[in-house]
């Protein structure tokens, strides 16, 4: 099971993001004017599968209220530091966690964090979208009946009112409300997950490559979502399109083999990378 | 594909759509493995007709029951109307057979006569005046069976061509009851008895009702037991137990019981349940327990099966919006696992009711004349019952074995009909 240990020294580990003093210290001042501070820090987290080590003393600060991508080859790590985000990574029974992680300066990983009550306030989107068998309306008010939120009513339909239009799906669905969620088109249904994830009034929202299992026309829909939603909810999100990084995010990561590259903003990351490997990423030498 | 156009030009050169001699080897190859699957089909359909077939042939003469007609006269003594039971209506039923045959007087040949008629007739008579006493001192017409005897000659299962020596009744028998048809007394109506009769020495009296509701009670037990404790263990083993040597160790054990051949079962059940806790014998709730040993397997595994089966992406979305493992399991993979789960339930009882070596071990193949008031009464099972009457020399049970095992198939095409619509229902509402 998860395993923890916060007395990992991080000072070491800091040289090995580049540029992380002037991140940690414009984060600082960001915090200090009060518009975009830390909500996710992490510091030092490494995680193993067994005895594989799959990232290495990750350090990272995520601005809140804003979009932050990672980005970076193949099984570098995106999916697996995300999932620790929320804890999703608790269910794997071989995965161990070590480092701190903190949201709004409270350690996820301390014992007295319930990940039940995490993951309501953390959401998470994945790659492919996976609706609840169930019907449109079902799959938006489930999480907030468990959490006992609001109970079924004029209270619910408010719920599931306000979060599919919030994902901008409200207009194609309103008829059809108790229509299989399963029944809507690729794009519709990872609206809808996005919806449910909102449902629960979360503060951050996990995407993990949301947009890979969709055409164009939807990736485009789900985008410009993504860039409403930035007002209200920190959204990280995994992408392997350099392009959408650039259309959606503001600050972006750079994964490579495990180890956190390059944080920066993403109009400078694509413009004037610091690291070799980031430009050779960039500019598509591999990956 | 097509060779339209193949005979255009000179030999040499083929265009890419000629077939060559690998492609039609390839078209053979797969038409003979098709022609080998339509003769495996076929092969396994004629054996199922022609066993399905040969037990309803047999079974034909079981359909229905050939009864006789009698005008009996209850005298205002014989029977005591304030104690109906206690009548001797075997007398007052041997004197309304007397009045047709009047000549027929020698001791013996009046014990040869009665033969021909069921020994059950005195109850059927007794039934009817306890049932309304006011037929006391009447005389009225009464339907019962003929004894066994008499019904295989009125089916023409005794061959009243074969020399005497070798036919089971006698020649005057013969003309006795061809006096009872030309009087227009033999009927041969439906034979419900066989449904809903208790089990009896006679064959014309012996029917399923007691082994049906004996089977009954042990499935209920068998399935009041292993469902729940079926899907328990299964949703335990799949979603929470650690992976480790111990739960590896269950693992194999689970799916070794499942081939414990059934008669160990049984052996256990009488160990354990008769001799260690001293249940009743023969009961259908002792049956059940042990049923419901080798049915819990098959739950099991066919509940991890299902559980398998259902897509991670659910998992992860539940816990996603912040489901607990509980909430997951009961309220998406259970759920979603359950026409799986329900399918290997109904097959692991269908098994359960077919399941005859541990029935015979805990004694329900004990000779029983009433259905089981409870569970915890003796009583017979279907497949028991098919046994004992299998079992049985006389010739009517030839009949009535085969009309049960008839039975049997029914409630098992039954039970796979419920599950195939309990499935269809599931899977819509979702
Ligand atoms: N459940 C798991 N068990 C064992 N190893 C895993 C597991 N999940 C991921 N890994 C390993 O961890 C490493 C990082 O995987 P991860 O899924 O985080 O990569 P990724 O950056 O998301 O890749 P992709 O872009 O292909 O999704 C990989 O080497 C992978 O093999
Ligand atoms: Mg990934």
């Amino acid at each position: 099971m998860t395993t923890l240990d916060t007395t990992e020294p991080s000072g070491m580990i800091m040289t090995k993001t580049a540029d992380n003093t002037g991140t940690l210290a414009k984060a600082a001042t960001a915090a200090r004017a009060g518009e975009h501070e830390t909500k996710i820090s992490a510091a030092g987290v490494s995680v193993f599968y067994g005895e594989k080590q799959a990232l290495f003393d990750v350090t990272i600060d995520i601005p809140a209220r804003q979009v932050m991508a990672f980005i970076g080859p193949s099984g570098c790590g995106k999916s697996t530091f995300l999932r620790c985000i929320n804890r999703m990574n608790d269910t794997i029974d071989i995965c161990s966690v070590k480092g701190r992680i903190e949201i709004d300066g409270a350690d996820i990983y301390d014992p007295k964090i319930d990940p039940v009550l995490l993951r309501a306030r953390v959401g998470m989107v994945f790659q492919k979208p996976n609706p609840f068998p169930k019907s449109i309306y079902d799959n938006i008010a489930y999480g907030p009946r468990i959490h006992g939120v609001a109970k079924a009513g004029s209270a619910m339909d408010e719920i599931v009112e306000t979060s599919l239009q919030r994902a901008g799906l409200w207009n194609e669905v309103k008829d059809r409300l108790h229509e299989p969620g399963t029944g809507l088109s690729g794009g519709q249904q990872q609206r809808l997950c996005i919806a449910r994830a909102i449902a629960v009034n979360p503060d951050v929202i996990l995407m993990d490559e949301p947009c890979s299992a969709l055409d164009p026309i939807a990736t485009a829909k789900v985008e410009e979502l993504i860039d409403e939603l930035r007002t209200r909810y920190t959204i990280v999100i995994v992408t392997h399109s350099m392009q959408q990084a650039a259309r959606v995010s503001q600050k972006a990561a750079f994964f490579h083999l495990g180890n956190l590259i390059e944080v920066d903003e993403t109009d400078r990351m694509f413009t004037n990378p610091t690291d070799q490997r980031t430009q050779d990423y960039i500019t598509g030498r591999f990956g | 594909m097509s060779d339209t156009t193949a005979q255009s030009g000179k030999p040499k050169e083929r265009a890419w759509y000629e077939p060559d001699a690998k492609l039609s080897r390839r078209h053979a190859a797969d038409r003979r493995l098709r022609i080998y699957g339509v003769a495996a089909i076929v092969f396994a359909l004629s054996m199922l007709a022609t066993l399905v077939g040969t037990i309803a042939i047999t079974a034909a003469p079981a359909v229905t029951q050939t009864m006789v007609t009698l005008e009996v006269e209850v005298p205002e003594g014989a029977v005591d109307p304030s104690d109906p039971r206690g009548g001797s209506y075997q007398k007052i039923l041997n004197s309304a057979v007397a009045r047709i045959f009047p000549e027929v007087d020698a001791p013996r040949e009046q014990r040869e006569l009665r033969q021909l008629f069921s020994n059950g007739g005195q109850y059927a008579l007794r039934d009817k005046v306890v049932s309304e006493p006011s037929l006391i001192g009447q005389t009225f017409e009464i339907s019962f069976p003929l004894s066994d005897i008499g019904d295989q000659l009125h089916k023409g299962v005794i061959d009243r061509d074969l020399p005497r020596e070798q036919r089971r009744v006698s020649d005057e028998q013969i003309a006795w009851y061809d006096r009872l048809v030309a009087q227009d007394r033999i009927s041969a109506p439906l034979n419900f008895g066989l449904i809903f009769n208790a089990d009896s020495r006679f064959p014309e009296l012996a029917g399923l009702w007691g082994a049906l509701v004996g089977s009954f009670y042990a499935l209920l037990i068998c399935f009041l037991v292993s469902f729940p404790v079926g899907i328990s263990a299964a949703v335990y083993l799949e979603e929470f137990a650690p992976k480790n040597r111990l739960t590896d160790l269950i693992e194999v054990n689970i799916n070794n019981l499942a081939a414990v051949p059934s008669i160990v079962f049984g052996l256990l059940g009488l160990a354990v349940f008769l001799n260690f806790f001293g249940m009743p014998r023969s009961a259908p709730i002792v049956g059940g327990l042990v049923l419901s040993l080798m049915t819990l397997p098959t739950i099991i595994i066919a509940t991890r099966a299902a559980l398998k089966a259902v897509p991670p992406s659910i998992r992860e979305a539940a816990i996603g919006v912040g489901a607990s493992k509980m909430q997951t399991v009961g309220h998406h993979v259970l759920p979603l696992a359950m026409p799986g789960i329900l399918t290997g339930t109904i097959i692991g009882l269908a098994q359960a009711l077919g399941e005859t070596a541990p029935l015979l071990l805990i004694g329900m193949n004990a000779f029983i004349t009433a259905a089981p008031d409870s569970m915890f009464n003796p009583s017979t099972a279907l497949p028991t019952q098919i046994y004992i009457w299998a079992d049985s020399p006389e010739r009517g049970f030839t009949s009535r074995t085969s009309a049960a095992i008839i039975v049997l198939l029914g409630f098992l095409v039954c039970m796979n009909a419920i599950a195939i619509y309990m499935r269809k229902r599931f899977e819509r509402r979702w």
